[in-house]
């Protein structure tokens, strides 16, 4: 492919690029360089790809490693003082579910038909906002795992956690998402 | 036997590692009992399928 071949391919790819690198990133302008650097990588590399689907798959691999890029800078950052606060907030919210035995206070309830949810439009900018609301570092843990497919085991090295830390974020961040669309898709009161 | 919360760590493990024996036992046992429990636990299924399709959204090129 030319340059101009590739870039009039992945043009219509970019809003795509940037939603999956904001929901992760959150700062507008982090998700905004993350793009713009993949963007970049590939056009340099224009000519390695036979066609649009390659370059395509090669670009979101790299758009992939500049956001695990993002996370490591970020994990070796001391907490800002808000994020400190919102993560407390959200544990107590977290352990008021739960009472002083560890059952539950009140008994989550089964969701009406949460498959169809998947074809509202609705649903997924509720998804978006309780993916949003978590605390940064179960929400990285979680993307990680989750939105970027990682292992465990390559997550913890990533961020220098133990296991078992992992395994606490990632529990931490299933509750949490629970309870945000039940209450907020769901209707679990 | 182990508490819900307890119980809703291992859920979440599950999706990491295998459990052991003695864990799956345990956790069939209070989810006969527990429907909050088995509640979250499908939630917490429906959740990897919500991620994933989202994922695939947005990069299904």
């Amino acid at each position: 492919m030319t340059p101009q071949d590739l870039s009039h391919a992945v043009s219509g790819l970019r809003p795509r690029l940037l939603r999956f690198a904001q929901l992760q990133l959150r700062e507008a302008s982090a998700a905004e360089d993350a793009v713009q650097e993949a963007l970049l990588a590939a056009t340099m590399h224009a000519g390695q790809f036979q066609g649009a689907s390659a370059a395509a798959t090669w670009m979101f691999a790299i758009l992939k490693n500049k956001i695990i890029d993002e996370f490591r800078r970020r994990s070796r950052q001391p907490q800002a003082d808000v994020d400190v606060e919102q993560a407390q907030a959200f544990e107590e919210a977290l352990e008021e579910q739960f009472d002083e035995r560890g059952h539950w206070v009140s008994h989550p309830a089964a969701w009406a038909d949460p498959q169809a949810s998947l074809e509202q439009k609705r649903f997924w900018e509720v998804f978006e906002v309780c993916i949003s609301g978590l605390p940064e570092k179960p929400a990285r843990v979680f993307g990680m795992r989750e939105l970027l497919g990682m292992e465990t085991e390559e997550i913890c090295k990533e961020l220098k956690l133990s296991t078992s830390n992992c395994w606490v974020l990632l529990h931490r961040a299933r509750l949490g998402l629970r309870d945000c669309l039940s209450r907020r898709w769901f209707g679990e009161t | 036997m182990l508490s819900c919360r307890e119980e809703t760590e291992l859920m979440s493990q599950g999706f990491e590692r295998p459990l052991t024996l003695g864990e799956r036992l345990g956790l069939r046992m209070h989810l006969l009992f527990c429907k909050g429990c088995r509640a979250t636990l499908r939630h917490f299924k429906f959740l990897r399928t919500a991620t994933r399709a989202w994922r695939d959204q947005h990069h299904d090129f």
